[in-house]
């Protein structure tokens, strides 16, 4: 079953910043500095030409890591890249200034100059430098060695360092996303377990669908680890805990009634989880080195998806106790539960972000459905999408991006798409098929 | 995939041997046979499924109630059916059942299994209720996951919200 897994996390990055001369940032920031707060209508115009190549091994793939930044960068909706056909300056070297006023004719404020060059054990040094065409000088450089079949997460690494130095956060290219890849009919699904980037490159099956389905696949915010549900014929659903490196699965809810609605909390340490026993459904949490299981809420309601702050203090989770589904805050030991939405229709899978600040959640209203955010006190409420289905929120790791499914029309496909925490670039993520129930990664090491 | 293969294998070859045989017989006039007139046998009559069976209780006592949108209260109708299958499960004391309980797409995954779960339990309780053993009952949610009314419609919504029983597979087991 686990034949198609790829192992590439196994190969560790070398990051190292090389050029000496790299300047002061924070007299450079003002003048490019994207503020990620806002909703950005007019994204930054960047020039990425292809990486430098001198050696002809090294060529195509510096050409491919090109095309992949440009794409990250794109993607983001922060930034513009500029058509290559337009540029004026052909690069020979990234050890020398750029002309200035080459870049500057083509309305570019950055200019992203790298090479890449084969190393005598076999591997690749991806180097790169950013530019101010603005205000002629260097914002900042930094340089990757790895093997060359891992240029792809060098590209993504590139894209983290361009984000991070503009905007002054931290990125979310070099990531990945497990979801539920669906095929066949809607009364006869298959639902595997699936990975793949964040752009979609490399998705792969992580599971089989003949035995059981997966759905709410969760990252470990610390560990190459995913837990999920599995959906049986025969018995009751079960959480499972999956170690991506090694394959290795077990159950972790054995209890007589279902288990399901699995998160990590913070620290990768415990598990929330709703658990059902005769019909009645309360939110649990595990310690995954004890195994100790202890229960938090405890009434006649449906309390479940729950979601730790980041702090480890808080639990956000959706309960019908009030006569309709909504969502709840309480402390991480089950006191002081209380209600934050008002709203009319139905609220559900809370997700807290990463910053702590918000709670991305799903709200029903007379037949649609929408992805919104909200104060973890209840204020300041947001609907950032809307269709026939939208379902399931996930936070890039720096808390700025929203990936969820949809279903645009009844009966259609299901995909995955993500937008803005301003509501804005709202964009289809690339699946192999079918693809629900996403899940982003922390950022990789 | 063995058996299948030597079963295909041994279906061409007795179609071989049936074709060589043809091709071997003489060909003949046929003397004119007398025979006894044959009375016709009786056309055996049906009577519908096996008794005890899951086709009899779909046909005969009905294995699904359904529910309105977020809802799990039985409805009378859905008593009477549930009333049914207690009687049934009475007249065959050695079944046990499965009550899988399903909902329609319009709600979010996870709380679509608890109400699953909600009205598997509410099914089974009504059935414990007219004296049915809890032993025999095992109750599944699959949540939106398993409809079997694949439009997105009131009519494929309505059936999708249901608790259907169905038999567990070894009688007695």
């Amino acid at each position: 079953m686990m034949s198609g897994r790829k192992s590439f996390l196994a190969i560790i990055f070398t990051a190292l910043v090389f050029f000496a001369s790299a300047a002061s940032m924070s007299g450079a920031l003002a003048q490019v500095r994207i503020d990620i707060t806002q909703g950005n209508t007019n994204p930054m115009p960047i020039a990425v030409p292809d990486y430098i190549a001198n050696d002809p091994s090294t060529q195509g793939l510096a050409t491919d890591l090109t095309m992949v930044v440009m794409a990250n960068l794109e993607r983001s909706g922060l930034f513009k890249p500029i058509d290559q056909r337009a540029y004026v300056q052909k690069l020979e070297t990234i050890h020398e200034k750029p002309r200035f006023a080459d870049w500057r004719m083509i309305n570019a404020k950055i200019l992203v100059a790298g090479e890449v060059v084969p190393l005598p054990d076999g591997r690749i040094q991806v180097n790169t430098r950013l530019w101010d065409v603005t205000a002629n000088q260097q914002l900042a450089s930094i340089g990757f060695k790895t093997p060359p079949e891992n240029w792809r997460r060098s590209a993504h690494k590139v894209s983290d360092f361009i984000y991070k130095t503009i905007t002054g956060e931290d990125g979310y290219f070099d990531t990945r996303v497990v979801f539920v890849g669906e095929s066949g009919p809607k009364t006869n699904r298959v639902k595997r377990l699936m990975i793949m980037d964040q752009d979609g490159a490399n998705p792969v099956p992580l599971t089989d669908g003949l035995d059981y389905d997966v759905l709410t696949p969760r990252f470990s915010p610390t560990q190459q680890q995913i837990t999920y549900m599995a959906l049986f014929d025969d018995r009751p659903a079960q959480v499972y805990l999956f170690n991506i490196e090694t394959g290795e699965q077990e159950s972790i809810g054995t209890y007589r009634g279902m288990t399901f609605a699995p998160r990590f909390s913070p620290d990768g340490q415990q598990v929330v989880m709703s658990f059902e026993r005769g019909g009645n459904t309360e939110i649990a949490v595990m310690d995954l080195r004890t195994r100790k299981i202890r229960q938090l809420t405890n009434n006649p309601a449906i309390d479940t998806s729950p979601s730790m702050s980041p702090d480890g203090d808080y639990i956000t989770f959706s309960s019908d106790r009030g006569g309709s589904q909504q969502i709840y805050v309480m402390n991480a030991n089950g006191s002081n539960q209380k209600r934050i939405t008002f709203g009319d229709g139905r609220y559900g899978t809370p997700v807290w972000s990463p910053r702590g600040d918000l709670i991305a959640f799903t709200r029903q209203y007379q037949g649609r459905f929408y992805i919104g955010v909200i104060r973890p006190d209840g204020s300041g409420e947001r609907l950032l999408t809307e269709s026939y289905l939208d379902e399931g929120p996930t936070w890039s790791p720096n808390g700025r991006v929203i990936m969820f499914f949809r279903e645009n029309r009844p009966g259609g496909p299901v995909s995955l798409w993500s937008i803005d925490l301003t509501g804005k670039n709202l964009r289809r993520v690339p699946t192999p098929g079918e693809s629900s129930d996403p899940a982003w990664s922390p950022l990789l090491n | 995939m063995l058996s299948r293969n030597s079963f295909i294998a041994a279906g061409m070859l007795s179609i071989l041997l049936g074709l060589s045989a043809c091709a071997s017989k003489p060909v003949e006039a046929e003397p004119p046979v007398t025979r006894d007139p044959v009375a016709e046998a009786p056309t055996p009559e049906p009577v519908g499924p096996v008794p005890g069976s899951l086709e009899d209780l779909k046909q005969n006592v009905g294995n699904m109630v359904y529910f309105g949108y977020d809802q799990y209260n039985l409805t009378p109708e859905a008593q009477a059916t549930l009333a049914r299958q207690a009687a049934w499960l009475q007249e065959y004391p050695e079944t046990r059942i499965r009550i899988a309980g399903n909902c329609d797409e319009r709600g979010t995954r996870e709380y679509n299994l608890a109400l699953g779960a909600r009205r598997a339990n509410a099914a089974k309780n009504f059935l414990v209720s007219q004296g049915v053993d809890p032993a025999r009952i095992t109750t599944i949610s699959f949540g939106k996951e398993r409809p079997i009314d694949p439009n997105s419609n009131e009519a494929a919504w309505s059936k999708n919200r249901n608790a259907m029983t169905t038999l567990m597979s070894s009688v007695g087991s």
